[in-house]
Parts: C-alpha cells; sequence; structure tokens
C-alpha cells in the first residue's frame, strides 16, 4: 500500500515498504538532497526534518509511519528569512554539513520559544552535531534571528 | 610593537561580510558527494582483511552468488603500481598477499542495487594466515620483539640545543613525567566518499569529499599508470575534514577509478557510511611522551629533556611529517638553554594514523604544558610566575637557535589572558569554594604555546605553489587554486584578499571549482597555511594582474568598476589576462632539517588558553564552565570565520581532553565504531568559548595575517588537565580525563 504524506506543502505518495527510512525517500525518491546523512543511527541529526512541526532524526523514521504526515525539510524552508539572514551573517555555517538539520532544529526551537534563552537554544540543539563550529555561531544565529542581542 | 584587540568584550559582535558559500549551505543547495548527480550509478563496496596483519591465502567467492552481475576487482586489476602514492609507497591499494593490518582492502565490489551489495560482501570469504603477535602498544614496537618495519621506526628525529647534562647540573628542582594521549578520530559529519565516472574518452573524472585535489591526482597517476592529462580531479562541497580527508581521499579514489574502469560506462559512487569511516581511515597518532624538566629556585629553566613518540600504524604515510611538527612544538614558546628533544614515529597493526588539526602538536604541547604545571607545583610556584620567568620575547634564542624576532606576542597574550579572565581572583574563589565543602570543586588552569604556519622549514620551497588570477570579459576576476573550501572559510577568505587587492567588491570576484584540470597546483589545503601563503600569493598575482592592465590597457592609477573592466574586457580579448604567481620563500627563512635548526617557520601565532572547570564530587564528571582563548594571529582577515574556527577548534580540544577515547578491540580496529560511543562534545556539553584576538600585523601573510587553524587545537587539553590538576589536587597523566579516571586518582590519594 502507497503512503501519502505532504513534502514540503506537496502532496506525495511513495510506494516504497513501509520499512524503508523517510531519510532515503525524502532523498532518492523526492530527490530533496538537502536532508544529509551523518550517522544512520539518530545521533548526529543531519537527517532532522520536521514531522507535523516537531523536529525528527529521519533515519530512524520508518515510511510506515509517515501516512498523512506533514514534513517539511530544509528546502521548504523560506528562502529569505531572519534566521537564513542571521545564518550567514553569524558565520553559523562552516562545513554546511549540519546546517540543513540546524536550520530544522532552530525553526522548531522558535516555534516553541519565540525568544529563547541561552539554556534553551542550548537544549533546543543538542541532538544536532556540528563538529565545526563550536555552535557559538549558530547560538548567536538564533538569538539574533528571535530579536535578540548575540551576546554568546 | 602595536597590538589590537578584538572582541575584547563578551558582548561586542564582530562582522566581516558574508561568507561566499554561505546561502547553498543554508538552504540545502549545496552538493555534497553523495548528493552529485550520477545517472545509473554502480554503488561500490570494500571487502577487507580481519587479522592484525599476515598473510592473505585465498579469496573464496560463494559459487550461490552470480558474480557476473557485479563489478570485482582484485589486485590483478591494477593497471599501474599497487601503492598509494604518499611519501613512500608502502601501502597497498589491495592486499595481494601479505599485510599489516585488519581492514585492509582486498576486494572491490560495484552494483546498481545496495541490498544485493550487502548480501554479495557477505559471499566473499578472505583465507587469512594471521601474523600472530601484533604490536599495539608505542613501546612494545620500540623494543622491536617483532619486526613490522626494521626497528619498527619510521622515522627518528633529535631537536637539541646546549647540554641537557649541563642543564641538570644548574637545576634546582627536576621533575620527570609520563604523558600518554589517545587517538582522536576527526569525525567529520560528512563520511568520505568519491564518485568515478569513466569518460567516453577513456579518461576519468573523480569527483568527491576530499582536501588536496592533486594529492589524488598524484595518486591516480600512480595507480591507474595513466597520464595526468586523462585524470580531472574535482572537489565537491566537503563537509569538514581537519585533515582526516588529506591521505585517505586517495585511496578511495583509486578504489573507485578501478571499480569504473571495469563498470562499462557506468559512474560508481563509493561513499563509507559512519563505521566503516571509523574503522578504516586516519586518526590522530596516540602518544607516549617522557619528560624531563629542570629550574632553577628562581623558576628559570635550565633543561628540557623529551622522549617524544607517536604510534604511526601500519604505514608510514604522513607519520614522519606528524612526528617533525610535534618534536619542533614540543620545548613551547620557552627559552631554555639546553634542550634535547627525541622524537620517533613508530611501527604497529593499527590502521595507519594521519593528519588531524595539530599535526603532532597537541600531544607535545600537553606534554609540555601539563609538566610546566608539575614544575611550578614543586617549585612553590604559581604557574603563571613560572611561564612569566620562561616565555620567549624578541631577541630571546627560540628552541630552534634562530633569534625571535619583533613577531613575539608570547607575554601580551599571557598578560591579556590573565586580565580576560581575572585569572588570580577567580583562582582564589575557586580555591575558598573548594574548601568551603561543595559537592563540586572548581579549578583555572593555563596553557601558552605557539603553532607554526604553513609548511615545516623547506616544505613550502619544495612544494612551489602557484596561483592564477583570470580576468573576465565583464570585469570580473576568477581566482584559480588548488586549495579548498572545507568549512573553514577558505572560499571567502581569499576571495576578500583577491578583492582588496584588485580594489573591487566581493561580488565581482570568484573562486573558481578546485578541479585539477583548470586550476594551478597552489599545495595542498592544511598546515594553516591558505590564508597566509596562498593568499599571499593571491595578492601577488593581483598586484601582476594591475600591473599588466596599465601596462598593456592604460587602466589608470585610480579606476572604478567601469574602467577596471573595460581594461579587462581589452586584455581578455587579447587573450592575455591570466597571470600567475610564484611563491618564493622569506629571504630569512634558513632551515636545516636534519638538525632542526633555524626558522622553522615563516610565522609562529601566540597563544594562551584559560579553562575554567568543575567536577562534580559524586559523578566525577568534569564540566568545563567558561574557557578564554586568547590568540595572536597577525591579522583577523575576516573577524567572524576567524571566530569561528577557534570556537570549532577549542570545541574539538575539549573534545580530545574529557571525552572522545578510540578505543580498540583485540584485532586492533577501532571498537566504538558508532557515534553512541564514540562521544563528542554536544551543544549542552560545552559552556561560553570566549575568543580574545590580537593583532600584532607582523604574520608572513596578506596584510600580516598568519595561520590560524590549528592553533585552537594545541591549547584546550592542557589547560583543562592543569585547572582539574588545581581542582582536586591531583596529578593527570593521560587523557581524556575520564570520570573512571579520577576515580582512580583520588582513591588512590591526591585529594
Ligand atoms: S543520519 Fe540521522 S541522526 Fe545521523
Ligand atoms: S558546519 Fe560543519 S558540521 Fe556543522
Amino acid at each position: 500500500m502507497p503512503t501519502t504524506m505532504r513534502i514540503n506543502g506537496k502532496a506525495f505518495q511513495s510506494s516504497s515498504a513501509p520499512n524503508a527510512r523517510l531519510l532515503d525517500v525524502l532523498r532518492n525518491e523526492c530527490d530533496l538532497k538537502g536532508t544529509k546523512e551523518g550517522c544512520g543511527e539518530g545521533e548526529c541529526g543531519a537527517c532532522a526534518v520536521l514531522v507535523n512541526g516537531k523536529l525528527v532524526n529521519s533515519c530512524l523514521i520508518p515510511l510506515g509511519q509517515m501516512e498523512q504526515a506533514e514534513i517539511t525539510t530544509v528546502e521548504g524552508l523560506p528562502e529569505d528569512s531572519a534566521l537564513a539572514r542571521a545564518f550567514v551573517q553569524c558565520g553559523a555555517t562552516q562545513c554546511g554539513i549540519c546546517t540543513p538539520g540546524m536550520m530544522l532544529a532552530a525553526t522548531a526551537l522558535l516555534a516553541e520559544h519565540a525568544n529563547p534563552t541561552l539554556e534553551e537554544i542550548r537544549w533546543g540543539l543538542s541532538g544536532n552535531l556540528c563538529r565545526c563550529t563550536g555552535y557559538g555561531r549558530i547560538y548567536a544565529a538564533i538569538a539574533q534571528a528571535a530579536g535578540g542581542s548575540a551576546d554568546v | 610593537m602595536s597590538l589590537t584587540i578584538i572582541n575584547q568584550r563578551r558582548d561586542q559582535q564582530v562582522v566581516g561580510p558574508a561568507r561566499v558559500d554561505g546561502f547553498a549551505k543554508i538552504s540545502g543547495a549545496a552538493l555534497y558527494v553523495d548528493d552529485l548527480p550520477a545517472v545509473d550509478a554502480l554503488h561500490g563496496t570494500t571487502v577487507r582483511t580481519a587479522g592484525a596483519g599476515g598473510t592473505l591465502q585465498e579469496i573464496v567467492f560463494d559459487p550461490a552468488i552470480n558474480w557476473s552481475e557485479f563489478v570485482v576487482v582484485t589486485a590483478q586489476d591494477i593497471p599501474g603500481i599497487n601503492a598509494i602514492k604518499l611519501l613512500e609507497n608502502d601501502q597497498p591499494v589491495l592486499v595481494e598477499r601479505t599485510f599489516r593490518h585488519a581492514g585492509e582492502a582486498v576486494v572491490l565490489l560495484a552494483h546498481a542495487d545496495p541490498e544485493k551489495l550487502r548480501i554479495a560482501l557477505k559471499g566473499i570469504s578472505l583465507v587469512e594466515l594471521p601474523n600472530p603477535s601484533p604490536i599495539f602498544d608505542i613501546d612494545d614496537a620500540l623494543q622491536a620483539r617483532q619486526e613490522i618495519i626494521p626497528g619498527n621506526i619510521y622515522a627518528d628525529y633529535l631537536l637539541e640545543r646546549g647540554d641537557v647534562a649541563a642543564g641538570e647540573y644548574l637545576a634546582d628542582v627536576v621533575i620527570d613525567e609520563r604523558f600518554l594521549t589517545p587517538s582522536q578520530e576527526q569525525l567529520y559529519i560528512e563520511p568520505q566518499g568519491m564518485l568515478a565516472h569513466l569518460q567516453e574518452d577513456g579518461s576519468i573524472l573523480m569527483e568527491g569529499s576530499l582536501q588536496c585535489p592533486y594529492y589524488v591526482l598524484d595518486a591516480l597517476v600512480q595507480c591507474l599508470g595513466m597520464d595526468k592529462d586523462h585524470l580531472r580531479v574535482v572537489q565537491s562541497t566537503t563537509g569538514g575534514a581537519f585533515g582526516g580527508k588529506e591521505d585517505y581521499p586517495s585511496v578511495i579514489a583509486c578504489h573507485a577509478a578501478l571499480l569504473a574502469l571495469k563498470a562499462g560506462g557506468r559512474p560508481v559512487k563509493l561513499i563509507y557510511e559512519r563505521g566503516e569511516d571509523l574503522r578504516v581511515t586516519p586518526k590522530r597518532h596516540p602518544s607516549r611522551t617522557l619528560i624531563r624538566l629542570g629550574a632553577n629556585k628562581a623558576g628559570e629553566l635550565q633543561f628540557i629533556d623529551m622522549d617524544f613518540a607517536i604510534d604511526g600504524g601500519a604505514y608510514r604515510t604522513l607519520s614522519p611529517v606528524v612526528l617533525s611538527r610535534g618534536v619542533i612544538h614540543a620545548p613551547g614558546p620557552y627559552k631554555c638553554p639546553h634542550i634535547r628533544i627525541k622524537g620517533r614515529a613508530v611501527a604497529t597493526n593499527h590502521p595507519p594514523f594521519g593528519a588531524f588539526r595539530g599535526f603532532g602538536a597537541p600531544q607535545s604541547i600537553l606534554a609540555m604544558e601539563v609538566a610546566m604545571d608539575r614544575l611550578a607545583k614543586k617549585l612553590g610556584m604559581d604557574p603563571v610566575e613560572l611561564r612569566k620567568k620562561n616565555l620567549l620575547c624578541t631577541g630571546d634564542l627560540s628552541p630552534t637557535g634562530d633569534v625571535v624576532g619583533k613577531d613575539c606576542f608570547a607575554h601580551a597574550v599571557l598578560d591579556a589572558a590573565l586580565e580576560h579572565t581575572h585569572y588570580q581572583q577567580r583562582r582564589e574563589e575557586y580555591n575558598a569554594w573548594n574548601a568551603a565543602g561543595h559537592p563540586t570543586r572548581r579549578g583555572i588552569g593555563l596553557a601558552t604555546f605557539a603553532h607554526g604556519a604553513g609548511f615545516t622549514g623547506n616544505g613550502e620551497l619544495h612544494l612551489a605553489s602557484r596561483v592564477s588570477l583570470q580576468a573576465l570579459a565583464n570585469g570580473h576576476v576568477e581566482i584559480l587554486c588548488s586549495n579548498t573550501e572545507m568549512g573553514q572559510g577558505a572560499a571567502t577568505t581569499l576571495v576578500q584578499i583577491a578583492a582588496a587587492a584588485l580594489g573591487l567588491p566581493m561580488d565581482s570576484v570568484h573562486l573558481a571549482q578546485t578541479d585539477t584540470s583548470r586550476v594551478p597546483n597552489s599545495g595542498p589545503t592544511v598546515a594553516s597555511r591558505t590564508c597566509m601563503v596562498v593568499g599571499g600569493l593571491i595578492q601577488k598575482a593581483a598586484g601582476q594582474l594591475l600591473q599588466r592592465l596599465r601596462e598593456t590597457m592604460d587602466l589608470a592609477e585610480s579606476y572604478d568598476a567601469q574602467s577596471f573592466a573595460a581594461a579587462c574586457a581589452g586584455l581578455y580579448a587579447a587573450g592575455d589576462a591570466l597571470v600567475t604567481a610564484h611563491y618564493y620563500p622569506p629571504a630569512d627563512m634558513l632551515w636545516d632539517e636534519q638538525t632542526f635548526f633555524g626558522r622553522a617557520y615563516a610565522s609562529y601565532a601566540w597563544a594562551a588558553y584559560v579553562a575554567e572547570v568543575e567536577v562534580d564530587m559524586i559523578t566525577l564528571e568534569t564540566h568545563v564552565i567558561d574557557f578564554t582563548a586568547v590568540q595572536e594571529i597577525g591579522k583577523a582577515v575576516h573577524p567572524v570565520i576567524v571566530q569561528g574556527q577557534i570556537e570549532g577548534g577549542v570545541a574539538q580540544g575539549i573534545g580530545y581532553a574529557l571525552y572522545e577515547d578510540v578505543l580498540w578491540n583485540e584485532r586492533g580496529v577501532m571498537a566504538n565504531d558508532r557515534l553512541t560511543n564514540y562521544i563528542i562534545p554536544t551543544s549542552a556539553d560545552l559552556g561560553f568559548i570566549h575568543v580574545v584576538l590580537l593583532e600584532g600585523g607582523l604574520g608572513a601573510g596578506p596584510k600580516g595575517a598568519k595561520g590560524v587553524g590549528e592553533l585552537p587545537m594545541d591549547g584546550p587539553a592542557p589547560a583543562i588537565v592543569n585547572a582539574i590538576q588545581q581542582a582536586l589536587n591531583i596529578d593527570i597523566r593521560q587523557i581524556p580525563v575520564r570520570p573512571e579516571m579520577l576515580l582512580e586518582l583520588t582513591v588512590s590519594g591526591g585529594n
């Protein structure tokens, strides 16, 4: 039985097996290459997407659970947003491989806390590994996007 | 001396132009190797040896599998030389008979269906006659009861100044210590991979995640026996490297190319899963250091005596170069009349160790800096005082015997660090906290160090780097160089340097894709050399271009974008729009690589790092509550990028100090080969990292810039160890400082 979902606002049907990883469906069937594979076991967050607004690691999600789900990948985020601008300005991306996941983690965080404290930012990103930045510039970007000072 | 301090206050935001690669990375549009379009691609995989060295007797293919469906490659299929091109041709591309470690490649397979490939992988068994007594320990290797190579020594160096025996005579206080550091995984978040296409004309296009395209090209030439003109290496967006993609991409590229040669024109993707990447790719060299320091009662160093040994693993790869940097950095930024540093890189049956940010220096600096604190303790002197007495000043003799010039900021960085952290006040506060019987203990510790930028000694001369600038008809200028963006910001920094030198806005300057069919060899992207050396060449090329525009196209002394574009168009039409700058070493660069005498690096960057830690007395977990990194880097070309480099490096250093430990199984393979059990810092683990930049403006690069990238890896571990020692009043001799180790140390005495 095919699985029907909405990906970045568009209806999509996949006839892959229900145990196919959402990550592979996104990358190979939808050609959404912004979702990355860093570990394949739920540890790095490079594959993070939003499912019904919640941040999840798509390498751990079987397609079968996605019936009627609303999925957002990095390609579904607005091209120009306070968050995107802040990420570029503050130096929140270096090699960029963690960045799509970070953008989604930040989006989820800001949806929950419009003005997050540093502690909330830290915890909000704690499922996403970044080996390049030491996270400091990412905190600064999120704080700036939330309209706060980037005093981090 | 004029020093500029950037970002001294926590709330002061540093700025710089937007990264040229920023938007593509944020939108998910940047294509990494696994994202590249490859129609009809086959997937590759690798069958590897199981034993820690031995002899391969037979390769058995399960007759139940229809092997004609697969592309199968063994050593017999190698058209050229069966060796990975590096310093020495000792490492086979594919094992033919003898091998030295578990995980060496023997058979390569490719198929369109990854699932079938997984099954086929199990259908191949290797009959091995295993090495009965593999060596995994540095001292066992040195004793050489079994030999992997003669004496088990890849390189044996001696840096000797003065006479240690004379220093011993003058010393009132001597300490004698032994330190161990583990291997460390680079853990770039994008695993390694290559995509090979055999073109219709028989040439090969290799795309992938890599640092040094010309290394890959040279390796392909040797392994395939093909002409350079038939090979093209293109870097795809690279998801982190940190040294880890310096030499190993050559291995994967050779493998992918061999498969592609037999794949009937279909492209072959050879991309490692995380576990494979962790098990087989090179990591930081483990080290063992015996160190003796002696000082007079006043705290002046009288001698430094070190026996520094690193585990090179089963093949030579880059170990001699790593060792050389470790030896040169071992005595630290101190003046001392009598120095003896004996350095050896040994052979073991581990997979080869390789480049990782710092390149041998973090290991020897850890030993020196922790030993300095031990010496201070024995002298009854504050560690700061001991350092102040011994840090190099202009006019002193450096450990390699050259006179320290004006570009010396060892004292300045320490003073700035003390002031910024309120070091003395904190130290007292923490002592009071610890005396008050809280459930935690707190400590503050520091490390002072310097890191040399660029290749050691005459290395840059041998590289003979070239950079070209191509003026385009529309007045834009393209930079052609082989240096790669891997996250460190090189693309932005180099464009910025060119734009400034040409007086153009940044969006008129482009960095050409790193493609060996287009860009000249400007050397590898390693050793913190890109901004300093390659940036310098870009500046020089810009000067040449302007001169040519003035001489042949009458470009005025001062010009606007329009007249510049008109002149470029003329030059372009005349077919004379390409200029190339060649590297020449600074005049005073004299270095003897036999005796380690002279000027080792064009520039040193100077640093003082301070760690403040809190140890939970119940769990014995250590948390770095505050970290301050003060460094003099000549000139911060792009302060945001520099800050990000330093914060990221410090985070890796904190991981090295507290969490990251490569564990080995009985066959010498990484046992904790997953992100669940190889632990790197998350955002929840890290406290504040304050970055203070000092600009002395005297480096060898553009506007006095120096290399930055590796420096932040050197200092965190010793600063943290020193802080924990102070918090708990114990002596630490090994990293990472895990709770288990603290339990042993606190139970067995100390506190
Ligand atoms: S790839 Fe999914 S968490 Fe790492
Ligand atoms: S930017 Fe490289 S891993 Fe985060």
